[in-house]
């Protein structure tokens, strides 16, 4: 494996590809691609996409529906990383088991870049479970973040199968979507907004972080917008669940006008409609604000750094493109995302390792290229809510602090005590991988970069790594001293600030 | 960018590995630098404070029209008297402790904080109170850049959050603060515990690693420079996790946060600035603030509670002289109540400030909710309270009799002028 893949060392420069003189053609390619545009990848399915070779690989990360979606069928299965859930393992109605679904999911999908993007979304639209429990109760609140239509007894989709369906969708289908969510009219007050009594909450949110963004629009707009949504509340049918209802009577029927074009006739004001039409105020709001002249390049630089680079300034002519791009298919994000991968910015070797991970990359990656057999992605819970992610529970409606805000110092030594934990229940595993570098400390080594794909060590860092090998006693090579040396240097490669970017 | 902004390193080689500092060094730093024990705890309320429910204008008939289903009864608030413009006052009857402190001089009110053009976004407006520039709100924090002023080189406990992260306002470009939330988990962890010396050899390579800074990749340096500040503060944080307070905290963590300072400050780890926060203050709906289990209830003691532990245990200790809390919230509420039993985002918003140095009292005056064009209390056709002091004013007040540093070239300019006089 080493010979064929080369050495993660740099010698002098940090060139990404100094010191790999021996690497199959397109395969750190294909490696930057799946950290990217998923999670990373083991070995096994490194070998599968290298058969596509690049392109095959994107087409194949783009046109998920052709492959089938059939990773919550291997939970709880052998070979694959454990779940834990005592009482029966319920992602409809326990929190934490939706969790553990969503984390299982990352590490062991087919369908990686659908499941990148539902992260993106999830973030995006930044609604956190505990709010809903709190006015809800804890089943219902799972129930509205994460159940599957296929599970439960009323077909709820939660939040995070919307995300899914439309994960490269249409983004005002989205939005539309979003807007008639059970979990976002808790979130963000909507199912409490009525006439007479506007409630500003999902109006402004919708124009300053889902799409526009902040300084774009007037407080007269935040007024306008919510008594558009007026009477986008929730029922209850047979009091079995909840659901959007627009109820008429509760709608604000007089005419609304913004600071900014509603329709493509530049019309500015929203006339006045009977309340039994007033829906329509809704759609023709968020066509408005997807339209948008700042929602195209806000969206695209967002997804910008999410896939390409977020260590310095966006490339503006590309943003200019996807942005383009994002009106010219009436808002399909497929073709933006297409474009934004196939980008020859995408594959610059200055844009790789160029982000920091969210801990939910950096737990999946870990889990999928250090092993998994007998670890369960339950103990991976509290760790990350130390690293500042807990799923389901971003901390406001921005999302997270995302970029250098994961880190500080408690987060980064979350981030290396759960390298600890993940290699130390790995150990074994470890030492069988290591056999075929128990020749010198340096071949361990340079075995263990290879497989943790991390970005190349500088030569100082690097020799740290091989002190470490060395320190303790001569080297053998023998199987005790291989139980304690790779699971060690896998714990301090894992740990390091190299490692954390992607 | 992010990254330039909190870029630390400088210089001209292409990359350099720095030789880790001994503990052992960092204390006598810190003691050196230490000559004033005195230290900041910065106290954010986040979501947006409702000004109106906790220092609540109980004579105003106002009040009482425009939130019909909100309002805290007259007869309910604990008084503490009135302000300057002859309005009575009172507290959420939930603050019991805090009118403890108030009653004992050690509470400083100041009403109607804020700036012109306040935003209405949480977002936006929780940078413009970190950065204290209404005009650019990016970039370094106002307490980043005393930590900037002082000299080099900075004990890496010089600032600690509390938070899982690090809030703007401690961004600053040198000074890389550690996040440290659970005392307990601040430790190094390896998977060989009890093998030979392997932790220690594993605890070596892992700094050797983390030391290396290379000046063309800011990103990696930042990272490692996390790393490394975790590295030079495990030993003495191990310390905190020791201590014994002298009255219970309540079992949550915002209390627990604060039990944690009052722990640092104890041993005496050279802490200056702490950073401390507590949410759930966005209350666009069922605000309920006289119900038992009502949200802006329990805010309300969540935030009473953990404060009066800390105050207490710090009395006890006798250190209340060397601490000041200054609390704020990126905005204010509404003044009417909306149809959900909330209220939506509004403008100014009260500042508190409480430690054995405080003078303490109300300071700035009520706004009149007399909802009319010319009323100058409010703002936004008589929707939002109108801002009366300027926030960096008592920013100023702090930097420059507090912290001695100089609030002129901290905030960028001149804002002693009108500054509440609560040190």
């Amino acid at each position: 494996m080493t010979a064929r893949r080369g050495l993660r060392i740099m010698q002098q420069r940090p060139d990404p590809n100094a010191g790999r003189a021996v690497v199959r053609h397109g395969e750190h390619l294909i490696e930057h691609l799946l950290r990217r545009a998923g999670f990373g990848a083991n070995q096994d399915e490194i070998d599968d996409y290298m058969d596509l070779g690049f392109g095959g690989t994107v087409r194949r990360l783009l046109d998920y529906d052709s492959v089938p979606d059939d990773v919550d069928a291997l939970i709880g299965k052998p070979g694959y990383v454990g779940i834990t859930a005592t009482g029966g393992f319920s992602p409809r109605t326990n929190i934490a088991h939706s969790r553990q679904r969503w984390l299982f999911r990352m590490v062991h999908t087919r369908r990686p870049l659908q499941e990148k993007m539902t992260l993106f979304w999830h973030n995006h639209f930044a609604t956190a479970y505990s709010k809903i429990a709190g006015a809800l109760g804890n089943e219902e609140g799972a129930r509205y973040m994460a159940a599957k239509p296929s599970e439960d007894a009323n077909q709820v989709k939660g939040q995070i199968e919307l995300f899914r369906e439309h994960a490269l969708g249409n983004f005002r289908d989205l939005l539309t979507a979003v807007a008639k969510d059970t979990a976002m009219l808790v979130w963000l007050d909507g199912r409490t907004n009525i006439k007479g009594r506007p409630q500003e909450n999902f109006a402004r949110e919708l124009m300053e972080l889902f799409t526009m963004g902040v300084d774009t629009f007037a407080e007269t707009d935040v007024y306008a917008g919510a008594r558009v949504f007026t009477g986008w509340n929730l029922a209850r049918p047979s009091n079995a669940y909840f659901t959007f209802s627009y109820v008429a009577g509760q709608h604000d029927t007089t005419a609304k006008e913004f600071t900014f074009p509603i329709y493509a006739n530049g019309g500015r004001t929203i006339q006045s409609r009977s309340a039994d039409a007033g829906q329509q105020d809704g759609s023709d709001l968020i066509n408005a604000v997807a339209a948008h002249p700042a929602t195209g390049p806000r969206l695209a630089r967002k997804l910008y750094q999410f896939f390409i680079n977020e260590v310095s300034e966006p490339d503006s002519a590309l943003i200019s493109e996807l942005a383009r791009t994002y009106y010219d298919n009436k808002f399909e994000m497929k073709p933006v995302v297409e474009r934004l991968l196939l980008s020859p910015q995408f594959a610059e070797s200055a844009n790789r390792y160029a982000r920091y991970s969210w801990p939910a990359e950096f737990v999946a990656r870990a889990i999928k290229e250090i092993g998994w057999t007998g670890f369960s992605v339950n103990d991976a819970l509290t760790p990350m809510v130390n690293m500042g992610q807990q799923l389901f529970e971003p901390p406001d409606v921005a999302g997270w602090d995302l970029g250098p805000n994961w880190f500080s110092s408690g987060a980064m030594l979350t981030r290396m005590n759960f390298a600890s934990q993940l290699v130390t229940n790995q150990k074994f595993n470890l030492r069988d991988i290591a056999r075929a570098g128990s020749q010198t400390p340096e071949a361990l080594v340079s075995l263990m970069l290879d497989r943790l794909t991390a970005a190349p060590f500088a030569r100082e860092p690097y020799q740290a790594l091989v002190d470490y090998a060395r320190s303790g006693g001569a080297w053998t090579g023998s199987d005790a001293q291989l139980v304690v040396k790779a699971p060690g240097l896998a714990h301090l490669i894992v740990g390091s600030g190299d490692y954390q970017l992607v | 960018m992010p990254i330039t902004r909190r870029e630390f390193v400088r210089g001209g080689v292409a990359a350099f590995t720095v030789s880790f500092a001994a503990p052992a060094f960092l204390c006598d730093l810190a003691r050196a630098q230490g000559r004033s024990r005195r230290n900041l705890v910065v106290l954010y309320l986040s979501g947006g404070n409702d000004a109106l429910s906790m220092v609540v204008p109980y004579t105003d008939p106002q009040y009482f029209a425009r939130r019909p289903t909100i309002f805290v009864p007259a007869a309910n608030v604990l008084q503490i008297g009135s302000d300057a413009s002859g309005r009575a006052l009172g507290l959420h009857p939930r603050l019991t402790g805090l009118r403890t402190m108030f009653n004992a001089g050690r509470l400083a009110l100041i009403q109607r904080t804020g700036y012109q053009n306040s935003s209405r976004s949480h977002f936006e407006g929780t940078d413009i109170w970190s950065t204290a520039d209404p005009g650019v709100p990016q970039g370094n924090g106002w307490l980043g850049r005393y930590l900037d002023t002082l000299p080099s080189p900075v004990d890496p406990l010089t600032a600690w959050s509390t938070a899982g992260t690090i809030p703007r306002t401690l961004f600053s470009n040198r000074v890389p603060v550690p996040s440290i939330p659970n005392v307990a988990g601040y430790a190094f962890q390896t998977p060989n515990m009890g093998i030979g010396n392997e932790v220690q050899f594993a605890r070596d390579s892992a700094q050797r690693i983390a030391s290396h800074v290379p000046v063309d990749q800011p990103h990696l340096a930042f990272v490692n420079g996390t790393a490394q500040a975790a590295f030079a503060t495990l030993d003495r944080v191990t310390t905190v996790g020791t201590y014994q307070s002298t009255v219970g905290y309540p079992n949550n963590g915002f209390a627990l946060a604060l039990r944690t300072i009052a722990g640092a400050i104890v041993k005496g780890v050279g802490t200056k600035v702490f950073w401390v926060q507590t949410g759930g203050y966005d209350t666009h709906a069922a605000q309920a603030p006289n119900q038992a289990n009502g949200s802006y209830n329990t805010l309300m003691a969540t935030l009473n509670d953990g404060l009066f532990a800390f105050y207490q245990d710090l009395l006890n200790q006798g250190l209340l002289g060397d601490t000041l809390v200054l609390q704020f919230s990126e905005f204010g509420r509404r003044i009417s109540e909306n149809g959900s039993q909330g209220t939506d985002h509004g403008a100014a918003s009260v500042m508190m400030a409480m430690g054995g140095g405080v003078r303490g009292g109300i300071y700035g005056t009520a706004p009149n909710l007399t909802p009319t064009p010319d009323n100058p209390t409010l703002e936004n056709s008589g929707n939002d309270v109108q801002y009366e002091t300027d926030f960096r004013s008592v920013y100023a007040k702090v930097v420059d009799s507090w912290l001695g540093a100089d609030s002129v070239s901290v905030l960028g300019g001149n804002f002693r002028p009108g500054a509440p006089a609560i040190l």
